[in-house]
């Protein structure tokens, strides 16, 4: 046979659209107003794509977009947001094949285990979309008080966290989005460094479900770089450091959230098994409880 | 005060129960020892300025020795020791503070400054209440929803502020000691009697040596204390900015931190309240305990309607208050803490009048000796005053008014603070809607200054994080 010309085999030479990977800040795509990007490879060197490397202004922006946020999505009932959670699952899973591609390259692993972390990360999605109207009965309490006065506690939201997102590219990143935004907070992540792909593609299925703008903001970059920003932002309320690995980053950071006394959550000696039941830790890092008093009487 | 409209005979509790020796040492190890780098200094009644005793600033070399006796007691009984036991010691400790209750509150007003009448009915049945409810915990731990069996932390370093000495010694050390941790507790450089009296309790109940550690001491004491590499736990309540201190301290750390810091409470009453019973509340809210409370309700927001007619009753029963012989049954506003403190007030009130707001006190005769301060309230105040910011702990009340329920809202979380709350109105669904908005770690609706052992407490944003009290104020003590 003769060599194959273009018009021969069509498919094969089929050149591939590709994605420019923008932030996702108050519901939208904005690329960093920085204008920098920073080339994403994959674990054999082959280019992926150019990234948006955050800024301290777009830190600023996706905190400000996540306060705006929190009045309705803490409002919002406990029903309401399992059923937006659940929603992000149902879109997660019709995305299946192009999450389990990007996965690959961001974790550097076989189609195989990244399928199998794509199927974790949406069972993980599921999983939380269920505690959002079960976790006040299993962390509040009636409180039988020595006198006269009915006295009970709620948890609620802390309000806007920091999440610095750990290396796995999703599973890691849902195991600490949903646990943060499930209870009401908003967040503003800065997706890890080295994968950000499957975290974009993330946020465009937040997009493109019901999730309100600004719940969830995700920067990608240098969380060296933009961390700092975040621990020291005297509107963000929490900081989880799962992500960042450098001991002596962690400290700093610790010291600039004691500013306006952030809840902190330290990064832990070893990467977590994501596969693991994750438990209510994350949950119940960004809660607060609220006690309430009133009198009993005729 | 306390002529005009009634006048009362003097009625001052006795001090034949107290004895306070002319000089104490640290608690270590089950023992009053001698400093080993410590240095003395003096105790004094802040309603005479007498000097009660001579206590010590442990030094470096004590607070490690002190820390070194309760890893030894954690790791040689405590920890061992079954849930059941621990329990047992604990509730030995209650009873015995019920036991000795009018002693403890008379060295507790004499050494704070506070009215009898709180210390005898407020701090000391509280804080036996409080060890009693952590007692029952101690062997109740796989119960807790913290899984089948939580384990402990291990030393934890305690400071303590100066406003209820004996009852946050009893926030501190019960769940410490009921989750099976040893302690070394500071108390406020002002205020150490009842801790060192509590030292003879631990004795009284037998309890092991090393497993409760007391150090007094100032600052100093309390840095070495938190910073102490042997130490697995940090709890402290007091100001906001040692607070930021202490948090900034143990970063990078393993230790855990529970913070109960500083507030600046809005009071809000709308004009459907019994305004006779928010009367009561107000001043309960601000003028208990001179207004040394960090969740005191020190920020009066009144729905404009009803403000004038609110602030007469007020003025009115202002005028009652009688200030003096914090022994003295009959009175309602004791001594302030420490001139330090009195300084505090007295410039931040003096600023209230600089920025324009209108200072009013009753009719008010100061004792000559000790340190004293005129219940007062400021009214014309708008939320960039410094008296409406800033936490002034002492009697000082700021005045500001709202018209609609949003209003009050927006008001009264325009603050860094978020200890708690306070709401009167007779409307239910006002009430529900207020508390669920409120950013606040306590809502009192139609009542303020309520505390219980079953009651979790603690703050929102930069009033700290941790509970104390009930199911949830194991948490802090259990590695969870």
């Amino acid at each position: 046979m003769s060599e194959p010309t273009a018009e021969q085999a069509p498919e094969a030479a089929r050149l591939a659209v590709r994605k420019t990977l923008k932030l996702y800040v108050g519901g939208a795509f904005p690329r960093s107003e920085s204008g920098r990007t920073y080339e994403v490879r994959a674990a054999d060197g082959r280019f992926v794509a150019n990234a948006a490397l955050a800024s301290r202004k777009d830190a600023r922006d996706a905190v400000v977009a996540a306060r705006k946020a929190f009045g309705g999505w803490s409002s919002a009932t406990a029903y309401n947001r399992g059923q937006v959670l659940y929603r992000v699952a149902e879109v997660l899973e019709g995305r299946r094949g192009q999450l389990a591609v990007e996965v690959a390259d961001a974790d550097d692993v076989t189609a195989a285990e990244a399928g199998r972390r794509v199927d974790a990360a949406i069972d993980r999605w599921v999983w939380y979309a269920g505690w959002s109207d079960k976790v006040h009965q299993v962390r509040g309490s009636a409180n039988p008080v020595a006198g006269p006065y009915f006295d009970f506690s709620v948890p609620e939201p802390t309000g806007v966290v920091a999440l610095v997102a750990p290396p796995s590219s999703l599973l890691g990143l849902v195991s600490v989005v949903a646990p943060a935004v499930v209870t009401g907070n908003t967040c503003v992540v800065v997706a890890h460094e080295h994968g950000p792909g499957p975290a974009v593609a993330l946020a465009e299925v937040l997009a493109a479900s019901d999730v309100p703008g600004g719940v969830v903001n995700l920067l990608t970059g240098r969380a060296t770089e933009i961390a700092p920003w975040l621990a020291s932002h005297m509107d963000v309320n929490a900081i989880d450091l799962i992500g960042v690995t450098d001991p002596g980053l962690a400290t700093e950071l610790e010291v600039a959230a004691a500013d306006n006394l952030k809840r902190v959550l330290r990064p832990p000696l070893d990467e977590p098994d994501w596969f693991a039941d994750p438990g209510l830790d994350r949950m119940v890092a960004f809660l607060e409880t609220k006690t309430v008093w009133h009198p009993v009487g005729t | 005060m306390g002529t005009g409209m009634f006048d009362y005979a003097p009625a001052p509790e006795s001090t034949a129960l107290v004895d306070i020796a002319a000089s104490y040492g640290l608690y270590i190890d089950g023992a009053m020892v001698d400093p080993l780098d410590g240095t003395p200094f003096k105790t004094v009644n802040p309603a005479t300025e007498e000097v009660l005793a001579e206590v010590v600033a442990a030094g470096p070399r004590d607070v490690d020795r002190a820390v070194a006796a309760a890893r030894a007691a954690y790791d040689g009984t405590w920890s061992r020791l079954s849930g059941r036991d621990r329990g047992k010691y604990l509730f030995r400790v209650a009873r015995l503070v019920q036991e000795r209750a009018r002693e403890l509150a008379v060295l507790e007003s004499i050494d704070n400054g506070k009215p009898i009448r709180e210390s005898r009915d407020v701090d000391v049945p509280l804080a036996a209440a409080h060890f009693f409810y952590y007692a029952g915990w101690a062997d109740k731990l796989g119960y807790a929803g913290f899984g089948p069996d939580p384990r402990p932390l291990g030393v934890a370093g305690q400071v303590i502020p100066w406003n209820f000495p004996l009852l946050m010694l009893a926030w501190k050390i019960a769940p410490a000691l009921a989750t099976g941790n040893t302690v070394v507790l500071k108390p406020a450089e002002t205020t150490p009697l009842t801790a060192l009296a509590f030292a003879d309790i631990c004795r009284q109940a037998d309890l092991p040596p090393g497993v409760v550690n007391i150090v007094t001491g100032a600052g100093d004491t309390g840095r070495a204390l938190v910073e102490h590499p042997g130490v697995d736990k940090v709890a402290f309540t007091g100001s906001t900015e040692v607070g930021r201190q202490i948090a900034r301290s143990v970063a990078g750390t393993r230790k855990k931190l529970t913070l109960e810091l500083g507030g600046k409470a809005a009071n809000i009453v709308f004009d459907d309240a019994p305004l006779d019973q928010a009367v009561e509340g107000i001043v309960n809210g601000i003028f208990f305990n001179q207004g040394h409370v960090c969740c005191a309700g020190s920020r009066l927001l009144v729905q404009e309607s009803v403000a004038d007619e609110l602030l007469d009753r007020l003025k009115r029963r202002l005028a009652t208050l009688r200030l003096g012989d914090p022994l003295d049954k009959n009175t309602d506003i004791g001594a302030i803490n420490s001139p330090a403190q009195l300084d505090k007030i007295r410039e931040l009130s003096d600023v209230g009048e600089q920025e324009g707001a209108e200072r009013w006190s009753p009719a008010c005769e100061l004792p000559e000796r000790g340190y004293w301060f005129p219940p007062t309230l400021f009214t014309g105040v708008s939320q960039a005053h410094r008296i409406a910011r800033e936490e002034i702990f002492g009697p000082v009340l700021s005045v500001l008014t709202f018209r609609t329920p949003a209003e009050a809202l927006e008001k009264a979380n325009n603050s860094p603070y978020g200890l708690s709350a306070g709401v009167w109105t007779d409307k239910g669904s006002r009430i529900l809607w207020m508390a669920q908005r409120l950013r606040a770690g306590v809502v009192w609706a139609n009542t303020f200054n309520r505390f219980d052992p079953t009651s979790p407490f603690g703050g929102y944003k930069e009033s700290g994080f941790g509970r104390e009290g009930g199911r949830h104020g194991l948490e802090g003590y259990l590695d969870v």
